[in-house]
Formats: structure tokens, sequence, C-alpha cells
């Protein structure tokens, strides 16, 4: 078995997805079965309990409902979201998007720090979305995160690990399950991601807007477990430290 | 030809005629729109390839590279490239709001609208209790995002009276959002205590001229003062910022077209936080009578359409029921994020009849219903909340 354990709970599965973009819940549903996850992101934002075909509805019962604070400016808004998602008896799993410029949509690790602290003292479990920041992600790890969540690229792009040394240095120092989250856009890249050795990876446009996105969620599903196992067989190491063939010193044994 | 932003006389009534110099007003009125007015129509075919090209890098002349008729001959082009954009940044999520009209009292002279001062047609002032219950009747047919329209009264339609309905209205929506007359930032600051995280204001007509030639009477001649609305809005805390041009005013609509881009690109620039929209309603019939100068026909509105998107890719674009059904179903991938539906442009008439004078006439009447089962059938989500109140 090789689960992933957050706070105590075991994954099966190291794809997480995300539910913004997507045609339709019915598609939005059937791609969550088709990707084998078994946790779901949903922005608060977005869940209307007094609506007939709410977004939360698509989300199987046996799949974490992972509440994030997409549209939180700072702290204390996404303290508040938080709240509310508790208050509206989602489980207390948060995912802390602290994104106060809307068009890269990138984090502000001040706050999303603050944040994480306050959450955490509050009971939540918090997996914070962040910049590709190995030092932040220490700094989270530090106040109670269940995992950090870099970036690969900013959100939306399918532009990859453009972050990918800096992701390899997250790796390398973390001491909680490092999710890579944002801008992979093809399975290629989830593969990649869990190649260098993240625990998992989130997705959310590449799958929400194919045209087929049940069948892209089945792509990422499968990507993620072949970049996985190449992960373990060692095929590609967390550091990829070069080794001379012939070594510099061979003569010194001659 | 004229450029959207020159300097020129228009008096001064109750508001400063100067715009503060660290905002993106000043920074649009310091602008020069000529050159790329110019190269709207001298764009070749090269000029368009390379606009195409360009990506998030596209500069002004880039989108007027996209406005030229050259680019019009590669329409096709255009619309995979603005489809593609819009997909990737908004999937295929279609945002619906409901417009609440408050009051079509005005005492602003505005040739091209139905509320007018001069017109003599039935006036109508919701109570905050009326708002209540036009509110809740909006909820009922799936709405959770209001905009709250008002003519301009000071009296009638007051700060405080405003102050009052956005909070009746946030009981009950997700997001509110004014488009009333334009306000002093401590106003704005009390409107989005209230409630309202969205403040819409359309310059009408960027170019001076134009602008002084159809608002004849009133605190809306004062241009600089409502150009810097925006600024003031944001400044106050608003989140979500609309601006736009209503075509049909001056005679050249690729001229305010850029000043529209041009405006939303400073806004962005300087209100780094906020979400900024546009839109580029084409007038409609209304009392008054007035016909629109230089109409935008649907070919070059669909160019418009692609040309915003892809000169600003994450810019949420609002489309109104002033579109025809077909038109609004066609522009949807597109670019076009937010489209309002089962409208009325008169105060009340979704909880109630309401025989007052609406601003101006409805094309799409499809049902909100209606109209997210056309999203539906193109392959897109309606989503009707898509904000929390905190």
């Amino acid at each position: 078995m090789d689960d992933l354990v957050i706070a105590g709970r075991s994954f099966g599965s190291r794809l997480f997805l995300g539910t913004g973009k997507f045609p339709s819940n019915a598609a939005l549903r059937a791609a969550i079965e088709a990707s084998g996850s078994e946790m779901v992101t949903v922005a608060m934002r977005r869940a209307d309990p007094t609506a007939d075909d709410d977004i939360v509805d698509a989300i199987p019962s046996s799949v974490l409902l992972l509440t994030n604070t997409s549209g939180a400016m700072n702290a204390d808004e996404a303290v508040r979201i938080a709240r509310l998602a508790r208050a509206a008896g989602y489980p207390d799993w948060i995912k802390l998007e602290l994104t106060p410029e809307p068009r890269y949509l990138l984090p502000d690790g001040v706050e999303t720090l603050d944040a994480a602290e306050k959450l955490v003292a509050e009971g939540f479990t918090v997996l914070p979305y962040v910049n590709a920041d190995p030092v932040l992600c220490k700094r989270l790890e530090e106040v109670g995160c269940a995992t950090v969540m870099p970036l690969g690229s900013w959100i939306g792009s399918n532009q990859g690990l453009r972050t990918r040394g800096a992701l390899e240095i997250i790796i390398e120092q973390a001491r909680v399950p490092v999710v890579v989250d944002a801008g992979l856009g093809a399975p290629s890249h989830a593969a990649e991601a869990m190649e260098i050795g993240a625990d998992a990876v989130l997705v959310n446009t590449a799958i929400g807007t194919a045209a087929d996105p049940a069948l892209m969620a089945a792509a990422f599903r499968d990507a993620v477990v072949a970049g996985r196992t190449g992960y373990l067989a060692g095929l590609a190491p967390a550091r990829a430290v070069a080794a001379a063939s012939s070594p510099l010193t061979g003569f010194l044994d001659s | 030809m004229t450029s959207p932003v020159r300097t020129g006389p228009v008096e001064l009534l109750s508001r400063p005629r100067e715009v503060p110099s660290d905002s993106a007003a000043a920074a649009l009125l310091a602008a020069d729109l000529r050159p790329a007015r110019a190269f709207v129509d001298a764009a070749t075919d090269a000029d368009v390839t390379r606009a195409l090209s360009r990506g998030r890098r596209r500069d002004l002349h880039d989108f007027a590279a996209l406005l030229s008729p050259a680019a019009s001959a590669r329409i096709e082009e255009l619309a995979v490239a603005a489809r593609d954009a819009t997909l990737q940044r908004f999937g295929r999520a279609r945002t619906l709001f409901a417009p609440l009209y408050l009051s079509n009292e005005c005492v602003s002279v505005c040739t091209y609208c139905g509320f007018s001062a001069g017109n003599e047609v039935a006036r109508r002032t919701l109570t905050v209790d009326e708002v209540r219950s036009e509110v809740q009747e909006l909820a009922a047919r799936g709405f959770r995002h209001v905009l709250l329209v008002a003519g301009e009264h000071a009296r009638i339609v007051s700060k405080d009276y405003l102050v009052e309905c956005v909070a009746a209205a946030a009981e009950t929506m997700a997001s509110v959002s004014v488009e009333v007359q334009v306000w002093d930032e401590p106003t704005y600051v009390r409107l989005v205590n209230a409630g309202a995280d969205g403040v819409v204001v359309y310059q009408e007509a960027y170019d001076r001229d134009t602008y002084a030639a159809v608002h004849l009477l009133g605190k809306k001649r004062n241009y600089e003062w409502r150009l810097a609305a925006p600024d003031r809005a944001a400044a106050a805390g608003a989140r979500k910022l609309g601006i736009g041009a209503l075509l049909g005013l001056h005679p050249d609509w690729r001229a305010e077209a850029l000043a529209v881009a041009a405006h939303a690109r400073e806004l962005m620039h300087r209100w780094w936080r906020a979400e900024v929209s546009v839109a580029v309603p084409r007038l409609r019939p209304a009392a008054g009578g007035y016909e629109p100068v230089d109409p935008v026909d649907d070919r070059s509105f669909t160019q418009l359409i692609c040309a915003l998107r892809l000169f600003l890719p994450d810019a949420g674009i609002t489309l109104s029921t002033r579109e025809p059904a077909q038109l609004r179903d066609a522009l949807v991938p597109l670019g076009v994020t937010t489209l309002s539906a089962g409208s009325h442009t008169e105060p009340g008439g979704y909880a109630s009849e309401s025989d007052a004078e609406p601003q101006f006439e409805i094309s799409d009447t499809r049902s909100p219903a209606e109209v997210a089962t056309a999203l539906r059938a193109g392959g897109y989500d309606p989503v009707w909340k898509d904000w929390s109140r905190l």
C-alpha cells in the first residue's frame, strides 16, 4: 500500500480535484468518479445550500470535501470564510486560498501565514495554497499546517512546473506532504510533479475545461500513478545531482 | 477624428474638475489615444497576426489591430483565440445576475435615456420594503447576485435611501452591486459597508464633446467627477468595478472601445486587488426617441467582444438583455462571462406589476430559467452564486 496520509487520514489517490470551470455539475461528478480522487475542493463562494442543484451536491459522499477560501483578500476574511464553512456543516478541512490579485490569482504569503496560524488554533486542518517559496513552506509547517500546496505555475495557466527548482527544495525540506497545486495543464505535468517527489497534485482547469472532462480526469489519474511509481522506482531523484561517468579523481586509484 | 479623452470645455458644477493624480482617471486623461485610433485604420494583416500571437503581452496597439478592418476579415481567427482565452481563464462557468431598478426619478437631462428629466413618463421609486420583496422574488427565480440601478435624484434617491436599499438586498443576496449616480468616497464607503461589493459606472461617452452634447443638464455633466468614480469606489473598498461605454452616442465607436479598454487596464494597474469588468452596451429604443449614431452591426460587435477578451484576458465582460437571445448565446463562448436574465428595466416589475417607464426596451425576453437552459445546452454552467458575503 502506498497511501498518502494527511492529518491522520489516509488517501488511496494522490490526485485532488478543483471544481471550477466545469460545464455542469453532471460533468463534474463524472470527472470526480473517473479521477478516483478522494479529496475535492469547492469554493465557499460557490456553495449555496439553498440552491436546487448546488455544486456541493455533485461531490460523492465518499470523497472528502475540502472547502476553500477563494475570494478572501486578507487573513481576517479567510478565517471568516472557514468559520462559515464550519457553520454550514462542512468538514473542518480548509484549503487556504488568499489571492488578493484577481488576474494571476497569486497567493499572498504574508496573509496566508497569519490565517493559517489562526485557523490551526481554531482546530481546522489547514492546507495552504502558496507560491513555491521554500521558507514560507517551512513557516507554514511550523504553525501546524497539514500540507503545503505550492504552485507549479499560476492558476489556470496550464504551463506546468515553471517553479520546478523551488519545488525540489520544498520537497527536500518538507516534513508535511507537498501537494503541487495550480498550473498543471497536461497529464505529463502531473507525472513530472510526482516524479520529483511531490506527495500529490491538485488539478482543476486542465480537467474542467477539457473537451471530455471525465476522460481527462482518467488521464491525470493514470499520470499521477505513473509519476508516483517512477519516483518510488528511483527513476527521478528529488535532487538531480549529476554523477560523472568518468570520475575526475579516478587517477588516484590507478 | 476626436481623441476620446481630449481636454475641452466642460463647465464646473458642484464637484471638482480635477481628478486625483494617482488615479486611473488621471492616467487615462494623460494618455493620448489618437495614435492607437489611427492604427485601427492603418493596421495590416501582419499587424493582426502579430496581435493574435502576443498572448498576455498585448498592448493598446495590438487591441487597435484587433479592432481593425484587417482583423474583421479574420473574425473566425479572432473568435477562436477569444474562445480559447475565455475557456482557459473562466472555464465553462457563466454568472447570472438580475438588475433591480429602484427608481426612475431623475433630475438629469440625458438625451438617450428614458428616465431623462424632461420625459413625460410614469415615475416610481420603490420603498425599502418593496426592494425587500423584489429581491426575495429574484431569489425565488434563482438569483443570488443583484445589481441595484437608479436615476439621479439627490432627494428621492438619496445616499441614505441607497444605503438602506443595499442593506435590504444584502439580507437575501450573496452579491449586491450598484449602478447609480456617482458619489464621493465616504458615500461609497457607506454603500460598501452596507453590503455592496460592486460598483458599476459607465462613462457613457469617453469622447468629451459627445459627453457634453448628450448630458445637457444635471450633475452628470461633470466628466472628470464621473471618470474618477471607479477610483473612488475602489478606494472605498469596492471589490468589483464595472465600466463601459454606451455605443451609439459617439460617432466613432472604435474610439470609444479604445478608451474603455485603456481605462480598464489603468484601473487594474492602479487598483490591483479589484475585479474589473467591462461592458459595451448598444443603445436601445427608449422614451425620448434618441436615434443611435454610428450603430454597431453584429459582426463589428462580435469583433469588439473578441478584441476585448484578447486585450483583457482576466476581465469580466457583461452582456445585458439589450441584446437579442440568439446573439447572446453566440457570444457566450467568445468572452462574455456575466449575463443578466429575465430583466425588467423599470422600477420593480418582479414581485409586482409595474406601469413605470422602463429605461430602455429589452430584447432578450427569456426567463432566467430559459437563459440557464440555453447556457447548459451550449455546454456552459449557469452560476447563480459566486460570492460569499462576510
